[in-house]
């Protein structure tokens, strides 16, 4: 089995109930498993599910195990893994705060218009932006705001879904 | 009052929580909870008293409530019941839970808690029980409903048993088990969705099986206690699978009796203090299948060197044990019995010729890795191994039931080598976790479950102490349990490895201060008696096993005795330690290795 490291984006459809977090994160510090981003949300609010969305990565034996550890949980009630699965589309949002005055300030809208991200408040002597796209679209914009004041940064991790008609439900993992 | 109309009043009256509680017990067959009282769980113990379907046993330590449950369930096939009060009640609970997670064993933990207005509050005997157990069990509730209390104990009774087994705990408000709550009909207002693992293997994994097990020339069987929670039926389709193939089976320390000990077709116990037949077989198969074992690292040693040129099978009925540690080439998701039934199916009696096999499997034999120098004379210092074959061969003349505990250590180790187990669920011991302690409680549980039978716990002295105090608890309930001390005056085990490792440094393994042990058994109401020489073994454990009350006895043996044979850490499986001549060849093992012992 190859040990090349390697990184998944993984899906889970959990029940929307206290604790339920805490088991995944839990699951992963216990088990010494590598979390790059987490994020959850409700999602089906008939059914009481909420949608995780972990990037993690590990040697196919390591990944295939968490994809497992995750699908015991008995709240747990899928499991996708969408790097697998085909292509997907997973979209990052984050909040910049600039503190800057005079050219630098222009220079810093310039680049933020490039980039396409809303100003969502602003002063004289600062702005914030809004800006939505890829991991590394989001870490570019915040390297080039960096010697024009950057402040202060705000990033929700990743959201992601599988391209095309196939759901979560026809893609999830079975055991 | 006519009879239907009483029944009409019971049924419209309004239940307390813990009424409605302990009705589901009843309804989920529960007979026993073993328990300690405290203030969060007084509705609970109130209710207890107002009732005769379900028998408490009071225990000295909430620990020791787990592990009798825990013995309780794997000696009978049920859910073992635990009842603890909150705070340090379950905190003092969370070895046990563990230990019952790493053996896969079914239990219910009903744990006390402050009342849902007081929780997060750092109220008195408050603790964070769910957080705390989350990973010391399978799944964990808190019931901040009325409503969802039925409910919540009838899933978690489907949790423990179901797939997997495993610990599962309930943390109960005092408001909830004072206030009145609901009495659903069963699978009304459930939780989750309902829990459904896998119980049948791939029919085309089967079939994948059945070819190799036909093209091997060295097939083996590496099974483990996946044989014995599966139920009876597994151990018998082992036996008769074994039978009609001819394969050699090793098993693991939780495994043994799944598959008769005395049976010519076993090899003994594989890993670190396996055989050295069972071992070499391991290391040489062309065919490993895996059948309810987990590739223990206690089983594997240097995983890289594990098995190097066999072709994989493994039963397992949790996915996660597939290719977690080694790599499989079939896996056959499932309850292992029937995967055995599927297999005993298709097996139509065409394989290799296994003579070849057989014949080098018996020169590994030949060396009786097992044996043990035994100087006859009276006087003589007892060797533990001899002990222990002794403790079995007198035992066996009895032909009583026979249920067998242990501690944790070389006499656990001792005890798996010797003493032997021809039926499943004779053999209770703590593998996964290894816990000292575990086998003066664990007889309880069985001598509760089995009155008439014979209950020995075999233990060292360091373990003896750590729950010494539940010969209160054989005392109370009158339990015939037999502790038999193989005292070597060391924790045994540490001091091996201090020897092999540390340059004989015997850091704190040295036990200090020893109770009289006869005296100490007076004074819990027992019976005490003492072998320091050969001479006077066999009268000592005739006296034991003829007393019909509990009895502790003291077999003072060898104390520098090691276990053998043993694979050094991590070295692999054909480069084991046979005996004290080969010590130096410790010297080999590496600062990694010693990092796995």
């Amino acid at each position: 089995m190859a040990q090349d490291i390697q990184n998944a984006v993984i899906a889970v459809l959990i029940e929307n109930e206290s604790g339920a977090l805490a088991r995944v994160v839990g699951l992963f510090s216990g088990r010494g498993y590598n979390i790059e981003s987490l994020t959850v949300s409700a999602v089906d609010a008939e059914r009481k599910l909420s949608r995780i969305t972990v990037v993690t990565s590990g040697t196919e034996m390591v990944i295939a195990q968490i994809k497992a550890q995750l699908a015991r949980l008995i709240p747990v009630h899928g499991v996708c893994d969408l790097t697998a699965t085909g292509p997907h589309v997973a979209r990052e949002m984050a909040l910049v705060k600039v503190v800057s005055h005079g050219e630098t300030r222009t220079e810093g809208m310039r680049i933020a218009d490039a980039f396409r991200a809303h100003i969502v408040d602003t002063t004289s002597g600062s702005f914030v932006f809004e800006l939505t796209g890829s991991t590394e679209k989001l870490d570019a914009f915040v390297e080039l705001m960096r010697p024009l004041g950057l402040a202060e940064v705000s990033r929700t991790g990743i959201a992601a879904i599988g391209r095309g008609p196939q759901t979560f439900y026809s893609n999830q993992e079975s055991f | 009052m006519n009879a239907s109309r009483q029944q009409e009043e019971t049924n419209t009256k309004a239940l307390s929580g813990a009424e409605v509680l302990l009705r589901v017990l009843v309804e989920q067959e529960v007979e026993v909870v073993f328990g300690y009282p405290g203030g969060a769980v007084l509705p609970i113990y109130d209710a207890l008293f107002r009732q005769n379907r379900i028998r408490h046993i009071l225990v000295r330590h909430e620990q020791a409530a787990v592990h009798a449950a825990e013995a309780y369930a794997r000696s009978t096939g049920k859910v073992g019941v635990v009842l603890v009060t909150s705070g340090p009640g379950a905190t003092n609970a969370v070895t046990g839970l563990v230990d019952a997670l790493m053996d896969s064993i079914p239990l219910i933990c009903l744990s006390g808690q402050v009342p849902t207005a007081l929780i997060g509050n750092d109220a008195f005997q408050e603790a964070d029980t769910t957080g705390i157990t989350r990973p010391a069990t399978k799944h964990n509730y808190l019931v901040k409903r009325p409503s969802d209390l039925a409910p919540i104990v009838r899933e978690a009774f489907e949790v423990a048993s179901g797939g997997r087994p495993g610990p599962v705990l309930i943390d109960l408000p005092k408001d909830i088990t004072v206030g009145n709550a609901p009495l659903p009909t069963s699978g009304e207002g459930r939780l989750h969705r309902r829990y459904a693992p896998r119980l049948d293997a791939d029919a085309d994994a089967i079939k994948q099986t059945i070819a190799a097990m036909k093209r091997a020339k060295r097939p083996l069987f590496y099974t483990g206690g996946g044989i014995i929670n599966s139920g009876p039926k597994a151990s018998e389709g082992l036996r008769e699978l074994a039978r009609r193939t001819g394969v050699p089976v090793t098993s693991t320390l939780m495994g043994l009796g799944a598959f008769p000990t005395t049976d010519k077709q076993f090899l003994g116990m594989l890993g670190m203090h396996g055989s050295y037949e069972a071992n070499l077989a391991t290391h040489g198969c062309d065919l490993l299948i895996a059948l309810g074992s987990r590739f223990d690292d206690r089983v594997t040693g240097r995983v890289d060197a594990f098995s190097p040129n066999s072709f994989k099978v493994h039963a397992d009925i949790d996915p996660a044990q597939i290719n977690k540690i080694i790599k499989i080439d079939v896996p056959l998701l499932g309850d292992v019995g029937r995967t055995i039934e599927a297999l005993l199916q298709a097996w139509d009696g065409e394989g290799q010729d296994l003579s070849p096999w057989w014949a080098q499997i018996e020169g590994w034999r030949a060396l009786d890795s097992l044996g043990f120098q035994q100087d006859m004379s009276p006087e003589a210092i007892i060797r533990p191994q001899y002990a222990v074959r002794r403790l079995y061969e007198m035992t066996q003349r009895l032909g009583r039931d026979t249920f067998v505990t242990t501690e944790v250590g070389q006499h656990q180790m001792w005890a798996a080598q010797h003493f032997q187990f021809d039926k499943p669920n004779r053999w209770l011991t703590s593998g996964g976790l290894g816990t000292m302690g575990y086998g003066l409680p664990a007889a309880v549980g069985a001598q509760i479950a089995h009155p008439d039978a014979l209950v020995i716990d075999i233990a060292g002295e360091a373990s003896t102490l750590m729950n010494i105090q539940e010969l209160g608890t054989i005392a109370q309930y009158r339990l015939p349990v037999k502790l038999f001390i193989l005292n070597n005056r060391y924790m045994g085990m540490v001091r091996q490895w201090q020897e092999l490792l540390h340059g004989s440094r015997y850091s704190q393994s040295y036990s200090e201060a020893l109770p009289d042990f006869i005296r100490l058994a007076e004074a819990f109401h027992g019976t005490g008696l003492r072998a320091t020489n050969v001479g006077e073994l066999d009268g000592v454990i005739e006296k034991m096993l003829a007393h019909d009350g509990p009895v502790v006895a003291d077999i003072c043996v060898a104390q520098d005795e090691n276990c053998f044979p043993m694979i050094p850490s991590g070295a692999p499986h054909n480069e084991m330690l046979l005996g004290p001549d080969q010590e130096a060849n410790a010297a080999k093992i590496t600062q990694e290795g010693m990092m796995l012992v």
